[in-house]
């Protein structure tokens, strides 16, 4: 029985403990396909309350089943507060309280048999701040793959942190040191530490929470280009404070403004063509 | 008669105050008005508190001097010493009181002098912890080698009363009391340790702001009651209901045992271990449990799997402080645990503790010099090297790692 | 099911996220067992004392007609206080029980008679109405006095009246006068008040906490003019004056590590250093309250320097800019913000010396005080040391008084406590 069901795991094709260097087996590839063109998200009038005051005032947007969507706007008007809510981070903050619908492949994530738990395997987050955990470089990574019971062998374990520090790109930097420490990195590299250990759980989503503020312009660069690399496998999405980024990762850009989506479409027409008077000023430095 | 002493300076004093106060007043009215320079350095006020302070100090240097040596300063001569003391204070604080005259400043010095009197008494409490304690063992140790206390097997005082006994090898062999201390110190960790440790996660992790709110103090009032309550409590209902309990299982156990003594101790402990467990689990940043649920990890994954690795020296420090209160806490066992020096590794037997030595050792007639009395002093320094070794430890431990955390 | 699953929603991944909901129920339950079971016991305690406790608040009292016979007191006449002294109490009390049952003759039968009232309780209440008025002898009075603590038990129930005979310490025979006067009213019960204005006794029924609760008060009140200034003054020199440098930093630890001694080596210095260096008094309230005073003033020293640290720097600079020297500014503001913190912590620590015993024992305040103390120098007892005395007697009506003396203590700790909590949100940043 046991048995059957690794079996099935591996019929995906996710897994093959002992491959030949180079040729990395995509975890995600298959998957994305079949409703390439679908939506990952559909929100349907979301609002948050933080107690008896509301940071969303009912938002509603799709996103797109790959590629990054930015979500940028002046401090304070909700960008974190919506970026929880699909995961549903929102539930760790006690006065917190989401309604409106949020629909992840069809299915409401804040429905009576939607364990959190579980969402939170589908749609890792990066946090503003890096926080590896004070273990070993490897044990980060190997973390949630060891919970969510992913690897059946060591040397699958193995793997999947290879494969996952060698996609965030860390690989190289670390493959010597994996007992050391992961808060002895550097913020860079500690940043696309949690990076990896977001992608070896096996994500659909990566929810990044400005990953780049704590960083220094080339480490920045690095981070940047990791997401360009992630957004073919992975729907991305992103809080940034920097126009620039936004307009350099993302194919869509939704603008806040508090706690109301203003306007919320290609990353080129809002930078180029902006329709609402408010982004237009946020965007070229009047506001924010 | 020292309360007339001290009243008489008191009295004295006072007076000081108001002389140099109103002197003060009529001098500092006389003195020119203008500019900053010529204006009084201080308010009359402090001409006061100066005189009388240094009244004070005079009156109080005397009655010091006829209280250490009662032989030779006694009656007149005393008397004579401390008017001219008292007067020579009020004299100098003639000659000085005026508007140039920095009374404040003098007057703050005194203040700071008596503050750093004040820290001196608790450096001055552990000399005097110290040097009884090592004084007294140093004696003991003269009649007792120190190498038959520290592995002799038998501890049996009494007979040493006896002179041609007196240090007799065997007699003070403090093997079975030591045995007996860690036996019980084992036990109330046995009870505290998993209960604190539960109490601290279920508070912090998962019960909601009320609960907290209410539990928390209730928890905080094990800590409130007084130890012979702790003890009554464990002679009166723990240990007979241990042993009804094992009799039921058809063994017998006395109502004075390690495992009675041991566990209500652990009860008293519960309440250390919960709030130092719990101040280091909420001084691990939230970031990082922010980090493991986003993996997707549950509130128990990400407690044993992140916090409790992160918060395991906060904790360690607070368990080793938790036992050092159990080695060092009396009348829970002098009153549950027994008093026979039993060598054994049976927690339902009675055995006796280093505390409940000393205390026996030292309540009831006894001449001081005996083999007896000083060896309760012996025991207080293990007692006090033990637990002080302990907490040492545990407060470097803490420390750095509320360093690692901020 | 959509046309394609994540790996988290395999059948697989489904059936483990059950195991691991397990995994943190049980946990969870751990938790919620821990705090249940520290409630538990805590409440087994309360109900424990409050149980055995709360009968020794009433006690047995019978009513008797006692003729002061001039004959058997002051056969002389002269009703002066050295043969009032010198007279028989003790036959008059049992006269007047014979007198209550004529129809007992035997002599064995006589002598468990005059079991059923508390003798030296009954035989002191006589001689002392005696001593304050001679002119009463020859006269018959009606007085209620103690019945004897067996009696007081078998009332409360607490003897086992089916027991054999021989197993009890009341006889068949007693049981049926004992029920008479109860029918008759005679013995009834009442309000204990020897047990709050009693001093310790052998007899249970003539037992009370008076004496110890004085001493306590007398080591308390030592406690506290001593280690209050001393522990306010240590903690204002350490946090605002002391500079930065080896001394300072060693009189820090040496708090620190004071805050962690055992209890009974502060007992052990008291012996050492107060009895038998300066050989103050054996069992006095003063050294008891040296000692105390001692143990807390690392819990006063420290409390005072987190209530002062508590209060903004700002005040500090604030004041200086007005011209205060810096002594000034500190004690003008900085300590009068602090007082709310500095009040909780000495309350606290007093609280705590309150509760104390192991360090009294060492200084020899354990010793039979059948006297409320009447100075600092005198021997005395203390609350919980008269706790621990009481609780060596395996009587019921020994731990009855014990558990009742520990509500008393607890009461009074939970005042002080509930006080300092009032105080510090009461007075708290009024500013
Ligand atoms: N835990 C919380 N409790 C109460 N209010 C909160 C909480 N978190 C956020 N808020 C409020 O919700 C609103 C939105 O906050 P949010 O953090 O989502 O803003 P943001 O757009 O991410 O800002 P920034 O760019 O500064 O990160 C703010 O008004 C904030 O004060
Ligand atoms: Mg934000």
């Amino acid at each position: 029985m046991v048995m059957a069901e690794t079996n099935v795991v591996r019929a995906d094709g996710i897994f093959q403990p002992v491959l030949p260097k180079g040729d990395v087996v995509d975890m995600a590839k298959k998957r994305r396909e079949p409703d390439a063109e679908k939506a990952k998200f559909a929100c349907r009038d979301v609002r948050v309350f933080y107690g008896a005051s509301e940071a969303l005032h009912g938002i509603d947007m799709e996103i797109a089943n790959s590629g990054v969507t930015a979500l940028i706007g002046p401090s304070g008007c909700g960008k974190s507060t919506f970026l929880r809510v699909f995961n549903r981070m929102n539930d760790t903050i006690p006065n917190a309280r989401v309604t409106g619908d949020i629909l992840m492949d069809g299915e409401d994530i804040y429905g009576k048999k939607v364990d959190p738990v579980l969402l939170r395997a589908r749609v890792g987050m990066v946090f503003q701040k890096p926080n590896p955990f004070p273990k070993s470089i490897y044990d980060n990574v190997a973390y949630g793959p060891r919970i969510h019971g992913l690897a059946v062998s060591n040397s699958e374990l193995d793997y999947i942190v290879e494969k996952s520090l060698k996609r965030a790109g860390l690989w190289d930097e670390v493959k010597d040191r994996l007992k050391e420490s992961g808060t002895g990195l550097s913020g860079g590299q500690q940043q696309r530490l949690v990076i990896a250990r977001a992608i070896a759980v096996s994500p659909e989503v990566i929810l990044m929470d400005e990953p780049a503020s704590a960083l220094d312009p080339i480490a920045t660069a690095k981070l940047e280009e990791l997401i360009d690399e992630l957004k073919e496998k992975y729907c991305i999405l992103i809080v940034t404070h920097s126009m620039a980024q936004a307009a350099r990762v993302s194919q869509r850009t939704a603008f806040f403004h508090l706690g109301d989506l203003v306007e919320y479409d290609d990353t080129q027409s809002i930078f180029t063509n902006p329709k609402d008077q408010r982004t237009q000023d946020y965007i070229t430095g009047r506001t924010g | 008669m020292i309360l007339e002493i001290f009243l008489l300076i008191a009295v004295s004093s006072l007076g000081a105050f108001f002389f140099g106060k109103h002197l003060a007043q009529s001098r500092l009215a006389l003195a020119p008005v203008g500019g900053l320079s010529d204006r009084a350095h201080s308010l009359p006020g402090y001409h006061g508190y100066f005189a009388a302070w240094l009244v004070g100090l005079a009156g109080f240097a005397v009655a010091a001097l006829g209280l250490a040596y009662p032989k030779l300063f006694n009656g007149g001569l005393l008397l004579a010493l401390f008017v001219a003391a008292v007067g020579g204070g009020f004299a100098f604080s003639y000659r000085q009181i005026g508007a140039g005259f920095r009374a404040r400043i003098q007057v703050e010095r005194f203040v700071k002098g008596a503050l750093l009197l004040c820290s001196g008494v608790a450096v001055l409490t552990t000399f005097g912890i110290v040097f009884s304690l090592v004084f007294e063992s140093l004696r003991f140790f003269e009649q007792v080698p120190l190498l038959d206390f520290l592995t002799g097997l038998q501890w049996s005082p009494q007979t040493a009363l006896r002179e041609d006994q007196a240090g007799q090898s065997g007699a003070f062999g403090a093997v079975p009391i030591f045995t007996g201390t860690f036996m019980i110190t084992a036990v109330a960790m046995f009870v505290a340790a998993p209960i604190g440790l539960l109490i601290a996660i279920y508070l912090s992790e998962y019960a909601t702001k009320r609960t907290r709110a209410i539990v928390k103090p209730f928890v905080e009032i094990l800590a409130g009651v007084p130890t012979v309550v702790y003890g009554f409590f464990a002679l009166l209902t723990v240990g007979p209901a241990i042993r009804g309990f094992a009799e039921g299982f058809g063994f017998s156990v006395p109502t004075q045992s390690a495992i009675a003594a041991g566990s209500v101790m652990g009860v008293m402990i519960i309440p250390f271990i919960s709030s130092l467990s719990d101040d280091v689990i909420n001084a691990v940043p939230q970031t990082l449990r922010d980090g493991s649920y986003a993996l997707g990890a549950t509130k128990s994954e990400t407690m044993t799997n992140v916090i409790f690795p992160a918060a395991l020296p906060g904790i360690i420090g607070a368990l080793l402080l938790g036992v050092s209160r159990a080695i060092g806490e009396t009348m829970i066992v002098v009153m549950a645990a027994g008093r026979a020096a039993n060598l054994t590794g049976n927690p339902f037997e009675a055995v006796t503790t280093v505390t409940v030595q000393i205390v026996s050792l030292l309540t009831g007639d006894q001449e001081f010099d005996s083999a007896k009395t000083l060896a309760a002093f012996a025991l207080g320094l293990v007692l006090f090297v033990l637990t002080l070794v302990l907490n040492v430890i545990a407060l470097l431990i803490v420390r750095k790692y509320r360093e690692r955390y901020e | 099911m959509s046309a394609f699953e994540s790996i988290h929603q395999s059948d697989r991944a489904v059936k483990r996220m059950t195991r691991r909901r397990g995994q943190e129920l049980r946990f969870r339950l751990f938790g919620l067992g821990a705090v249940i079971a520290a409630m538990v016991v805590l409440a087994w305690l309360t109900i424990s004392l409050v149980g055995t406790g709360y009968t020794a608040f009433y006690q047995h009292h019978m009513t008797l007609e006692v003729f002061l016979d001039e004959a058997v007191l002051d056969p002389t006449g002269e009703r002066n206080a050295e043969n009032l002294r010198k007279a028989n109490f003790r036959k008059i009390i049992q006269e007047a029980i014979y007198a209550r049952f004529p129809e007992v003759s035997e002599r064995r039968q006589k002598s468990a008679l005059f079991k059923i009232v508390s003798a030296s309780g009954a035989t002191n209440q006589v001689r002392q109405m005696a001593y304050a008025n001679p002119a009463l002898v020859g006269r018959t009075l009606t007085l209620s006095v103690p019945t004897s603590d067996d009696v007081d038990q078998l009332l409360k129930g607490y003897i086992d009246r089916d027991a054999p005979e021989k197993r009890r310490k009341i006889s068949n025979q007693q049981i049926v006068w004992v029920d008479a006067l109860k029918a008759t009213g005679e013995i009834k019960s009442q309000f204990n008040w020897t047990f709050f204005t009693g001093v310790d006794s052998r007899d249970p029924e003539l037992a009370g906490i008076a004496g110890a609760v004085v001493g306590s008060l007398m080591a308390l009140a030592v406690a506290f003019v001593v280690s209050v200034p001393a522990g306010v003054g240590a903690a204002v020199y350490l946090e605002e004056f002391a500079p930065q440098n080896r001394f300072t930093d060693f009189i820090e630890i040496n708090i620190n590590n004071l805050a962690a001694v055992p209890s009974i080596v502060f007992g052990l210095l008291g012996l050492a250093v107060f009895l038998n260096f300066f050989g103050m008094p054996r069992s006095a309230p003063l050294v008891g309250g040296l000692v105390l005073a001692l143990m807390t003033l690392p819990t006063v020293i420290i409390a005072t320097r987190a209530a002062l640290r508590s209060v903004s720097p700002s005040i500090i600079d604030g004041a200086l800019s007005l011209g205060a020297s810096h002594t000034q500014a500190v004690f003008h503001h900085k300590v009068p913000l602090a007082a709310p913190g500095i009040l909780t912590g000495s309350i606290i620590g007093m609280a705590q010396a309150l509760g104390e015993t192991a360090p009294l024992l060492m200084i020899g305040m354990v010793a039979f005080v059948t006297e409320i103390p009447s100075g600092l120098t005198e021997p005395a007892s203390a609350l919980p040391v008269q706790i621990f005395l009481w609780s060596d007697s395996a009587e019921r009506a020994w731990a009855e008084r014990t558990s009742a003396a520990i509500i008393v203590l607890l009461m009074v700790l939970v005042t002080m406590n509930a006080l300092a909590i009032f105080l510090r949100t009461r007075l708290e940043r009024r500013w």
